[in-house]
């Protein structure tokens, strides 16, 4: 990627809220990223920390009520979406920004044969006719590896596994060739030997379409595979951020450091033990005030405990750019900044 | 499907011979006398030649194999005579009702209509109000119209239909002046044609009330169900999914949601078809539409085992078959659930 490329994708300062009865939950606070043309980034952290959350808020696809976008803007070419009318917002979703969901199992709709599916964005946003798209249709299965595609156009998405249901989940987002992929945890639910093929798919579309892609796990693994740059998340901020190389070599935040001794290795001795983060992730209640990690951190002092950190870049890349982490400790000096 | 549809139908004749079989042992142990209406003036020894006429000297299986060969060869032969003016039937006894000594499908075949016009109508009505209510109460859950929808269904649902009836005909046929516009009439003509527009408005009023109390009980049924599916549905990945792909609302909504939606919807109207025919028994009654509903509470009453007999039987047969017909909607409509 030449640096300095315009980003496709600009998020700043992202605040998104959930109202409940139980009062406000932040669920993401003033996340900012940036997605350059035909980079993946990798975003990696636990259940709750607001990776997609954060995804889904880009282009509103969170319920609202109770979800609510409170501050950001989300730059797409020149465009601020979180600022246009609901319109055209649906004129940017799969036509844009193409979307995998975690779950093949549930994200396709049961009653209508796979193709119909399928041709669905081409018809909205390609104004194709219907023999136009099912030609099309047929293309992006064959694209995405489906075998015998023309005839498991009328099938159902029972009648497909659950790695060939994600490759059709492909299939849709990539339908109106965007110019950037959100996957949301796509290998989760699938067994090891198909998150390998689903992932070889997904770099080898990458290499012959050239879309971005945001790419969501909890597994460091796939990141290592596949990530140009990695943003950590933690109680629904970014806690650091650097390219993928960078980020396992030289790791900052305790938060990382931690997550990166949670991978049981193959090679080597073999621990009695996993290694755990202790404690629980936060919840959400208030805006925060002090390090969402203080209460699990093996390095907080006084400060983590009256002020948030902000992200502070390590070179001399402005933050976003290059290496930055969200700490009051110094993980170089061993003391704080 | 075919397969399946055929092997359910077979299996129906069994579950249908022993559904009447239970029917005519219940009325043979029932207590009571067809000829308790008779003038106390007739000698015992006449009465009991009547009741030899009327087929009940005769041992119990005798009258059960006569009224089962009846309902299935002498009924159809006759009814093939008068369509095709053939003689198969000549001579042959059909199946006669104790009270009015008339053939029992004749009574029928006049009270179907009535039936049929006001409490189907009833039905039809109900279903269809009741779905984009449903629809409606689901999308917007919690708004002001569902709060209304939700008290009204658990109005029209608790509330029987003879105290909604009678709660209608003392506003609109007591309270209300009979000079009114708004006037409508407590007591269902069955005699009146419909021959001019005049005509039409009288129909449809003496119509109105009976229609109305059964729509709302089946509109409070049907839109509860529909609304708890759409809930169910709306949930799911898959419509997160389709808004992913920048479909519209409506697309969403009405094409993605309630397909999923009309499901288990489409079944409880299909199994509720049968009591258009059986459920109105009250309505007919308050409204004093000759139904078949009525027409089976007075057979009741009157003694008349081949009339009661005869129409819970067809009302056993249309449960069966919307049974089946449920069964097969179901297939039809998940492409998941597959019979054969």
């Amino acid at each position: 990627m030449p640096d300095g490329a315009k980003p496709v994708l600009d998020v700043r300062g992202l605040q998104t809220v959930f109202r409940t009865r139980g009062g406000d939950v932040h669920a993401v606070n003033s996340v900012s990223f940036h997605l350059k043309p035909g980079e993946l980034l990798g975003v990696v952290g636990e259940s709750g920390s607001g990776k997609s959350v954060t995804m889904m808020s880009l282009i509103g696809l969170l319920p609202m009520p109770p979800a609510e976008v409170r501050a950001g803007e989300v730059l797409l070419g020149d465009v601020d979406i979180l600022k246009i009318t609901p319109e055209q917002l649906r004129d940017v979703r799969g036509r844009r920004i193409g979307f995998v969901f975690q779950d093949p199992m549930t994200s396709l709709n049961p009653v209508f044969t796979v193709g119909n599916q399928v041709m669905e964005p081409l018809l909205r946003h390609m104004n194709m006719d219907k023999k136009q798209a099912f030609a099309r249709a047929v293309e992006l299965m064959e694209l995405v590896g489906i075998p015998d595609a023309t005839r498991r156009m009328k099938d159902y998405p029972h009648q497909f596994s659950g790695g060939m249901r994600q490759r059709v989940m492909i299939a849709i987002a990539l339908a109106c060739d965007p110019e950037v992929l959100i996957a949301d945890e796509p290998t989760t639910a699938l067994d090891v030997t198909i998150q390998a093929q689903i992932i070889e798919l997904v770099k080898d579309l990458r290499t012959k379409l050239g879309m971005a892609i945001v790419w969501i796990t909890h597994d460091l693994g796939v990141i290592a595979g596949i990530a140009d740059r990695v943003m950590v998340m933690y109680g629904g901020q970014v806690v650091e951020q650097a390219p993928v190389k960078e980020l396992f070599a030289n790791p900052q935040h305790p938060y990382t450091r931690a997550l990166l001794k949670t991978i049981p290795s193959v090679s080597g001795q073999r621990e009695a033990r996993l290694k755990v983060i202790e404690g629980q992730p936060p919840i959400l209640g208030a805006a925060p005030t002090a390090c969402p990690f203080k209460p699990r951190c093996g390095h907080a002092f006084d400060r983590c405990g009256n002020e948030n950190p902000q992200r502070r870049a390590l070179g001399a890349d402005p933050v976003g750019y290059g290496h930055d982490v969200a700490c009051h400790w110094d993980a170089r000096t061993g003391g704080p900044v | 499907m075919l397969t399946f549809t055929i092997r359910r139908l077979l299996l129906a004749i069994p579950t249908l011979l022993f559904i009447s079989l239970v029917i005519f042992l219940l009325l043979e142990l029932a207590p009571g006398d067809p000829l308790a209406d008779m003038p106390m003036t007739i000698p015992p020894d006449v009465k009991e030649k009547i009741r030899l006429s009327l087929g009940l000297g005769r041992p119990m299986h005798v009258r059960y194999g006569l009224w089962l060969y009846n309902l299935f060869v002498t009924e159809p032969l006759h009814w093939w005579d008068a369509a095709f003016h053939t003689t198969y039937s000549e001579g042959m006894q059909r199946i006669i009702s104790f009270q009015t000594r008339a053939p029992v499908f004749d009574t029928i075949a006049e009270r179907i209509p009535q039936t049929l016009l006001v409490v189907g109508m009833g039905y039809l009505v109900g279903t269809l109000i009741s779905l984009p209510i449903g629809i409606i109460s689901a999308y917007r859950q919690y708004s002001w119209f569902d709060q209304f929808g939700t008290f009204v269904s658990m109005v029209g649902f608790s509330v029987p239909t003879f105290v909604t009836g009678v709660f209608l005909i003392i506003v609109f046929s007591v309270l209300m002046p009979t000079d009114s516009m708004f006037w409508l009439p407590s007591i269902y003509d069955t005699t009146h044609q419909v021959t001019d527009w005049a005509s039409f408005v009288k129909q449809f009023k003496q119509m109105a009330m009976p229609v109305f109390v059964l729509a709302l009980y089946q509109a409070a049924q049907v839109s509860r169900y529909m609304r708890a599916s759409m809930l169910d549905n709306l949930s799911q990945d898959y419509v997160r999914t389709a808004r992913a792909k920048g479909l519209s609302e409506r697309v969403v909504l009405l094409k993605h949601v309630l397909r999923n939606s009309l499901i288990p919807v489409v079944t409880v109207i299909a199994l509720g078809v049968p009591s258009v025919f059986t459920g109105a028994i009250i309505t007919e009654n308050v409204f004093k539409v000759n139904g078949l509903g009525q027409q089976l509470l007075l057979s009741i009453q009157g003694n008349d085992a081949p009339m009661v007999l005869t129409i819970s039987f067809i009302f056993a047969i249309l449960i069966v078959l919307f049974n089946l017909i449920a069964d097969v909607l179901y297939g039809i409509l998940d492409p998941r659930i597959r019979y054969d």
